[in-house]
């Protein structure tokens, strides 16, 4: 009889979500932006995505065979990883960059810090910047215009934030090709209406908090309304701004990672604030045309520290700070 | 217990290795391993005030009072340092100019006051002379080591003189191995591998003990 009896400690809350079911959806979310990829990039970009994803489960699965660790590949995490690094590359990139950038983010950012729910940044996020410090030449100039199923080798076209910037000439796509898709960028980010999709689902089956995207996206429109144009204040192209590099992907799929973000309400909205602020510094004043996975990077560096600073007061108890200072 | 003077020389390349265990010197250790031929220069800059610094703190210990070993062990190794720095400057001035602020730096290296202090101020000459010899060819071959692996794989081949190794590279240069992020990432992924393979060795003898 006593052994029917489970003694556990609160809370005592069933549910079904459990790691792999979270990733699964994940997997669903980026499928939108996925087959937007392949529509506007053709099989380059059907070829990095799996170049990509198999580097990355296939490293996992080596470097946790050899440190004799559980084979945690069925979690669909490597996958993940190894989709968001392909969706963060320029379609023209040589095939073994996904390759080396994928065994990167899983072997030394991910699980060297010990695996999954131990990495303090974002896994793909870490390869991505390992690849444009290895090989900057390749990641900011490997661009291909945009064209329906493969018609993509118009040379190399130059995004929409670098002529923004005054870096390249070029035209500027309209709202509406912005909107779609349908410019050149990295692979997963030009489709903003795919990645809409993707992140009102995970929304809807509450697998990330609307605050860590809507605080991001928000943060940097006021900002590049306010300063977007220099000499004047309030006339930034701010919508233009939203809509284009990787702000949506980044907002979605990315500063959302549960291991490198808050886990309060609270410290969610910071995170939020605080990328848009850092993403909206690098590309106004900074020395590249677009911020967003350096300014994920470095709020994941300061999570714990925003954890530390929003913990909730419990009912009845005063917050340890102020308990010092009225002594 | 006499201690040998063998094990004092061999124990800088492994127990002790001055950069992986005992994690001193870093600072040369990051800043100049970007070709192996800075990383040799540098190292046997070190190994030359070490030896220097290490005889001198051993024969002097017994006449030092304690309260004034630091100026003491510092004059004795800014000597050597001066030293260097000159015949460097004399017969090798690219390398001088490559190695540039590096140099007089090893005046205030770690290693080398780490020695006089823990080591060449309490033993014989003799241990103090293989300790300096044996602790600045460790760090020698880390050095060396680092800057191969950081120079292959930042340009692509490894040049000494006019020789090149691969004459043309195979493959494109990752140009953050160069960089001081590739710097650590060379020396964190080092210094995992040899924990690893020490831990396992301990893990071994202890097996056998039992």
């Amino acid at each position: 009889m006593t052994e029917r009896l489970v003694v556990s400690p609160s809370p005592h809350w069933k549910t079904d979500k459990t790691v792999p079911a979270l990733m699964l959806d994940v997997v669903i979310a980026l499928m939108p932006a996925v087959i937007a990829s392949i529509v506007f990039f053709g099989w380059k970009a059907l070829a990095i995505i799996l170049t990509s994803v198999s580097s990355a489960v296939i490293s996992e699965a080596i470097y946790e065979k050899a440190v004799k660790r559980d084979i945690t590949i069925k979690d669909y995490s490597a996958v993940i990883t190894g989709i968001l690094l392909a969706m963060n590359m320029p379609p023209g990139v040589p095939l073994w960059m996904p390759a080396i950038g994928s065994a990167f983010a899983i072997v030394i950012a991910k699980q060297l810090f010990g695996g999954l729910g131990c990495n303090f940044v974002n896994p793909a996020l870490a390869g991505r910047a390992f690849l444009m410090a290895a090989w900057p030449l390749h990641m900011t100039r490997d661009w291909l215009a945009p064209g329906f199923f493969g018609g993509v080798d118009a040379g190399a076209s130059p995004t929409p934030l670098a002529v923004l910037k005054g870096e390249s000439s070029g035209v500027l796509p309209g709202l509406w090709d912005m909107l779609l898709g349908n410019r050149a960028g990295c692979l997963g980010e030009t489709s903003i209406i795919a990645i809409l999709i993707g992140g009102i689902y995970l929304i809807w089956k509450e697998v990330i908090d609307p605050r860590i995207p809507l605080g991001f996206i928000g943060t940097v429109f006021v900002l590049t309304w306010v300063f977007g144009k220099p000499g004047a204040f309030f006339q930034g192209n701010a919508v233009y701004h939203v809509l284009s590099g990787g702000l949506f992907l980044g907002a979605f799929f990315m500063a959302t990672d549960y291991v490198t973000s808050p886990v309060t309400a609270r410290g969610r909205l910071l995170m939020g604030i605080g990328c848009g602020a850092i993403t909206v510094l690098i590309r106004l004043w900074g020395g590249y045309p677009e911020g967003v996975s350096y300014s994920i990077l470095l709020m994941n560096l300061v999570t714990p520290l925003i954890d530390r600073v929003v913990v909730p007061r419990y009912y009845g108890w005063k917050h340890e700070a102020r308990k010092e200072k009225a002594l | 217990m006499k201690r040998s003077v063998f094990y004092d020389f061999t124990k800088g390349f492994i127990e002790e290795n001055p950069t992986f265990r005992l994690v001193i010197g870093m600072c040369p250790t990051l800043a100049v391993t970007t070709s192996v031929v800075n990383g040799f220069w540098m190292g046997l800059s070190v190994i030359f005030v070490l030896v220097f610094a290490n005889v001198f703190v051993s024969l002097l210990r017994k006449v030092t009072p304690d309260e004034i070993r630091l100026p003491v062990f510092v004059i004795l190794i800014a000597t050597p340092v001066v030293i260097v720095e000159l015949v460097m400057k004399a017969y090798l001035p690219a390398m001088y100019e490559i190695l540039g602020i590096f140099v007089p730096l090893i005046v205030v290296n770690c290693i080398i006051i780490a020695r006089a202090e823990a080591f060449a101020f309490k033993q014989p000459v003799l241990n103090s002379l293989a300790d300096g010899l044996g602790i600045g060819a460790g760090y020698t071959l880390n050095l060396i080591l680092i800057s191969g692996i950081r120079e292959f794989l930042g340009t692509g081949q490894i040049t000494i003189g006019s020789f090149r190794f691969p004459a043309t590279p195979f493959f494109e240069p990752a140009a953050v191995m160069l960089t001081p992020p590739g710097g650590f990432i060379c020396l964190g992924l080092l210094m995992a591998i040899l924990n690893v393979l020490l831990a396992r060795r301990e893990r071994k003898t202890k097996a056998q003990a039992v």
